[in-house]
């Protein structure tokens, strides 16, 4: 499904490597965590999947489809196969949690019975029902990621991306973000997660592919958290 | 394709009222920037028709020998009216020219005596010569110039021109006016170009304030013209906001410097308001929409590069 051939980011000639040789493989429905300390190249690596940033070498591939060839105009409808979850929520500050999800399906050119359908189906599936109205200001840590992740999975993506989501959370709201994101996997979609937390690695017990100054230094089937 | 239109009015509405404080920076900005713009427009007015008033007052005459024959008086006019530089060319007969003199004069004893013993009108018939520019009037006089010089010297008909005497004033009148709407003219560019970059960089600074919304956006798959249209319709709404306050405040000024304006300059800037209502609404209001709407679409697409 999704293939990082030989994938390098240099930055400012040679004097900065974010990404050396990377290369693996994700298959379909396969839940992903990608761990590694600050700088070893884990969310540059996302950025090269949503096409936010180009490879120095090397090319990566979703669905036999080069990413870095998509021409801009078609990047959105690329981008609508992808839900992405952030530390920082990235929600918009002027919309309330219904708005936030439904956004996502209106760029996405659904129809206003589908929208009114399925965004309380995505805020029921994070528990979140009784916060509809809220704006983000109103949630809490918690409630953010969860809204994030409703909204990452609305448009039902082939695959969630999720930058360090619970690197803001505390204990309980880590343990209920990662429990959705199994949900998830759980019910078909595929998820790649950057994690720092060992905690998150040993719950899920799923695949682990250890990053260390740009290099894949790991790549364990069995969630075995390294460094 | 209407659902979309739909959306993107709806998102443009609501973002406008829920970014209150940045909405109202922006309009206030922009309403500062049309007052400018509408105050030019209402000086460039107040100092057009005073140029125009002046400029009327200004004409060459040219007084004819009390032999002159009508029919050589009127060639003459009929040459001086073919000329692109004559805006209006007036007879005063001789009758008419006595009376006048008359008339001026009633309370004069010494002159209406001098009259009365001349028993005959010593006055001759004139034309009076407007130029459509004062610039204009040396190129006339040149033509009564060359009029006169073929003239038979037994026969004359003109006897005077009287732009030789006002030549230097006329000059001189010529070359202010010049001045005044040439400096009118870079203060009212300097102006508008001040305002239209304070507005731009408001706009684009108000933008500024949404970029991580806007990064969002694309990142959840919205199409650049999704992401544009609310905006750009926010600068729209900007915009029209400030054109119509702009209006309003300009209103209670101009009620109030009519009669000033009238007794000072006898032109009534709250008449012309009035009377030119349609033309500023669309000028002020359009010039807003138009530059918010410019504004918001070049700020903007820094942020909708990939």
């Amino acid at each position: 499904m999704i293939y990082f051939d030989k994938v390098s980011k240099r930055y400012g000639g040679d004097r900065a490597t974010a990404l050396e040789d990377v290369s693996f493989q994700v298959e379909p429905k396969e839940f992903v965590s990608i761990v590694g300390h600050s700088g070893a190249g884990k969310t540059t690596l996302l950025k090269m999947l949503i096409a936010e940033d180009f490879p120095s070498d090397g090319k990566v591939f979703f669905e036999s489809l080069d990413v870095h060839t998509i021409p801009r105009s078609r990047l959105p409808q690329y981008r609508r196969k992808i839900g992405t979850v952030f530390q920082d929520f990235k929600l918009l500050p002027h919309k309330t949690a219904y708005e936030n999800i439904s956004f996502a399906m209106e760029a996405n050119g659904r129809s206003d019975d589908e929208i009114a359908e399925n965004v309380p189906q995505a805020l029921a599936l994070v528990d979140l029902e009784d916060k509809i109205w809220n704006f983000p200001g109103e949630l809490s840590g918690g409630e953010k990621q969860r809204v994030a992740i409703a909204r990452a999975i609305v448009n039902q993506p082939d695959i969630i991306i999720a930058d360090e989501p619970t690197g803001n959370l505390d204990p309980i709201a880590t343990y209920e973000v990662v429990q959705i994101l199994r949900k998830i996997n759980d019910l078909g979609t595929t998820v790649i997660m950057t994690t720092h937390n060992k905690g998150v690695i040993d719950e899920l017990g799923r695949r682990v592919i250890t990053m260390d100054e740009g290099r894949v230094v790991r790549d364990d089937r069995e969630g075995k958290y390294v460094l | 394709m209407w659902t979309g239109f739909k959306r993107i009015v709806r998102a443009g509405f609501v973002g406008f009222w829920r970014n209150a404080f940045v909405s109202a920076a922006s309009i206030f900005v922009m309403t500062v920037a049309l007052l400018v713009i509408g105050a030019t427009l209402l000086i460039d007015a107040l100092l057009g028709v005073t140029l125009a008033s002046i400029q009327d007052k200004v004409d060459i005459n040219v007084y004819f020998v009390t032999t002159a024959e009508q029919t050589d008086i009127d060639a003459l006019q009929t040459s001086l009216e073919a000329l692109p530089d004559v805006a209006e060319v007036t007879f005063t007969s001789r009758e008419r020219a006595l009376e006048e003199f008359s008339e001026q004069h009633r309370n004069d004893e010494t002159i209406m005596q001098g009259l009365e013993e001349l028993g005959d009108n010593p006055l001759g018939a004139s034309l009076s010569i407007r130029a459509r520019e004062t610039s204009q009037y040396e190129g006339i006089a040149s033509f009564l110039e060359e009029q006169q010089a073929q003239e038979d010297p037994q026969q004359p008909l003109i006897e005077d021109v009287n732009f030789v005497k006002n030549r230097e004033a006329i000059n001189n009148l010529t070359a202010i006016i010049e001045a005044v709407e040439t400096s009118s003219f870079i203060a009212m560019i300097i102006l508008v170009g001040a305002a239209i970059t304070i507005t731009f960089n408001t706009v684009r600074l108000a933008i500024y304030t949404t970029r991580e919304e806007i990064s969002v956006m694309r990142l959840v798959g919205a199409s650049n013209s999704f992401i544009r249209g609310p905006f750009v319709l926010q600068g729209v709404m900007y915009g029209l906001v400030s054109g119509v306050i702009s209006l309003l405040i300009l209103y209670p000024i101009v009620v109030w410097l009519g009669p000033h304006t009238e007794s000072f300059f006898q032109f009534n800037i709250f008449t012309y308001f009035v009377s030119e209502f349609g033309r500023l609404f669309l000028t002020l209001v359009g010039t807003g929409i138009v530059l918010g709407m410019f504004s918001s679409a070049l700020a903007i697409a820094r942020y909708l590069r990939v």
